[in-house]
């Protein structure tokens, strides 16, 4: 099995704080990788620097044989989407919403590729309404179908379902499992809710404070946990994050008045 | 009482025989405002839009206010700094441009420009940061990210058009001192009122100023027509 992503000594540090530490650790090609966690454990953090989003303060981040730092080519940038916790639409149809990755990638049409993903994610008719107008679940899904459109290779999900009901939670992991297994795609999914991690996931990982403490086959990671940490985090007891905080801004001189 | 009713009734008869001087007038303030418009708008949203998306830029505190300042410039300054511009002894008076509608024009786009530009700027800034981190992740250029955010603001960018447009058509001072008032050649709705009304002509006054209060509705509606069509209130 070849690996999509290979981290080795990988730091990033924000304002001297190192919020991702991980020595070794590959995502492998056309797998579901879940990586749960408390928050601020640098799970986010660490699919931005998988998105290509910053590059790695340390450290070697190598996806498909290609070293990744500053100024990653287009045309690598573009085999990596991400679904955040929140959608960002923009001020358009949901159509247009839909097809703007394409647009981004120089694709001209594309209608019956939207028509066909919106109805699998049970949007179906609802291409010409104001995206603005939709409900959190709606949005999400919709944020799925722009991300999926262009057939990337490597979907990353950050708390893609979190808010959202059983209903929304139930067709988005549907699609993304039909997703992984059609196409081939490689999923790494950040997530709180350790149950999503078990149904979709082939791998799960748990972080916290920056590591990767654990990561083993989903069904090991949870019936065997190895790890004290995992024991733990798994039956739900309160572990410190060691979660960064940001050092409050800096106080700007202020004006009389 | 009186005089508005004479007004009234005169603005209707020289719209209904499209007096030729008031034809003449339109077309010229329609010219100067229009022409004024389009440099401030060509020139003005790409540096607005570069303004607010760049993340690091020198000199920002002293830039914005700078921008700021130039949107509230007394337009009777700026007349007076484009009149000696363009005055013979001035740097461009080689040109020629002043008392011609190209002199005018030069001066309502100095008054228009930092309109948009700061309008522009601050409509971008308005933009939900995350659409630039959305736009990354789906694998946008630098200019597909721009341009996105640019069209995220286009209300804003809208309001930016109205606003010059607005200080350029009702603008007096600058036209009057660069252009000098002279009928069939620079004479636009604005001056031709402040002429009238020193020459008693309140009737004729009163019905330019109509003519130029329906101008401008009729422009604005369209604008607002296109703000509307562009998803705004």
């Amino acid at each position: 099995m070849t690996n999509a992503y290979e981290l080795t000594g990988l730091r990033h540090r924000y304002g001297g704080r190192c919020v991702v530490d991980v020595p070794s650790m590959q995502v492998r090609t056309g797998e579901i990788l879940a990586l749960v966690g408390p928050s601020g454990a640098g799970k986010s953090t660490l699919l931005r620097l998988l998105n290509f989003l910053e590059a790695p303060t340390e450290g070697r981040l190598v996806y498909k044989g290609n070293e990744v730092g500053h100024d990653v080519p287009l045309d690598l940038r573009r085999k990596v989407v991400t679904v955040f916790q929140r959608p960002v639409l923009l001020r358009r149809s949901v159509a247009a919403n839909v097809r703007i990755g394409g647009r981004i990638r120089g694709e001209r049409h594309g209608g019956e590729k939207t028509d066909a993903l919106l109805g699998r994610l049970g949007l179906a008719g609802f291409g010409h309404a104001p995206a603005r107008t939709l409900s959190a679940g709606e949005a999400q899904r919709v944020a799925l179908a722009r991300a999926l459109i262009v057939e990337p290779e490597v979907l990353l999900l950050d708390e893609p379902t979190s808010n959202l009901d059983p209903y929304n939670v139930g067709l988005i992991e549907d699609v993304v499992r039909s997703e992984n297994h059609q196409r081939g795609t490689t999923v790494v999914v950040v997530t709180h809710d350790i149950f999503q991690a078990r149904r979709i996931a082939q791998r799960s990982g748990l972080m916290m404070a920056g590591r990767i403490v654990e990561l083993a086959d989903t069904e090991t990671f949870f019936t065997t946990p190895q790890r004290q940490e995992t024991v733990a985090f798994l039956r739900g007891d309160l572990v410190d994050s060691g979660a960064y905080i940001p050092p409050p801004p800096k106080r700007r001189r202020r004006s009389r008045r | 009482m009186e005089t508005i009713g004479r007004a009234l009734v005169d603005a209707i008869r020289l719209l209904r025989e499209l007096d030729p001087e008031l034809v003449e007038t339109v077309a010229l303030t329609l010219q100067v405002t229009l022409g004024a418009l389009i440099i401030a708008l060509v020139s003005g949203i790409p540096i607005g839009a570069a303004v607010g998306l760049a993340r690091r830029l020198p000199g920002r505190a002293l830039i914005v206010p700078v921008i700021y300042t130039g949107m509230g410039l007394p337009p009777v300054t700026v007349g007076l700094f484009t009149y000696l511009l363009l005055s013979n002894q001035g740097p461009l008076g080689g040109l020629g441009w002043l008392f011609t509608p190209t002199g005018m024009i030069t001066a309502q786009t100095f008054i228009a420009f930092p309109l948009v530009v700061g309008l522009t700027m601050t409509s971008v800034q308005g933009v939900d940061p995350d659409v630039r981190t959305q736009m990354i992740a789906l694998g946008a250029s630098n200019r597909q990210v721009a341009l996105t955010i640019l069209t995220e603001a286009r209300i804003g960018v809208t309001a930016a058009v109205v606003a010059a447009y607005g200080s350029i058509i009702s603008e007096v001072g600058a036209v009057m001192l660069v252009g000098g008032n002279i009928e069939g050649e620079t004479r636009v709705l604005t001056t031709a009122i402040v002429l009238e009304t020193r020459q008693g002509n309140f009737a004729l006054a009163l019905a330019l100023g109509i003519v130029l209060l329906g101008i401008a509705f009729l422009t604005n509606f369209l604008f607002h027509r296109l703000q509307v069509r562009q998803g705004g209130p």
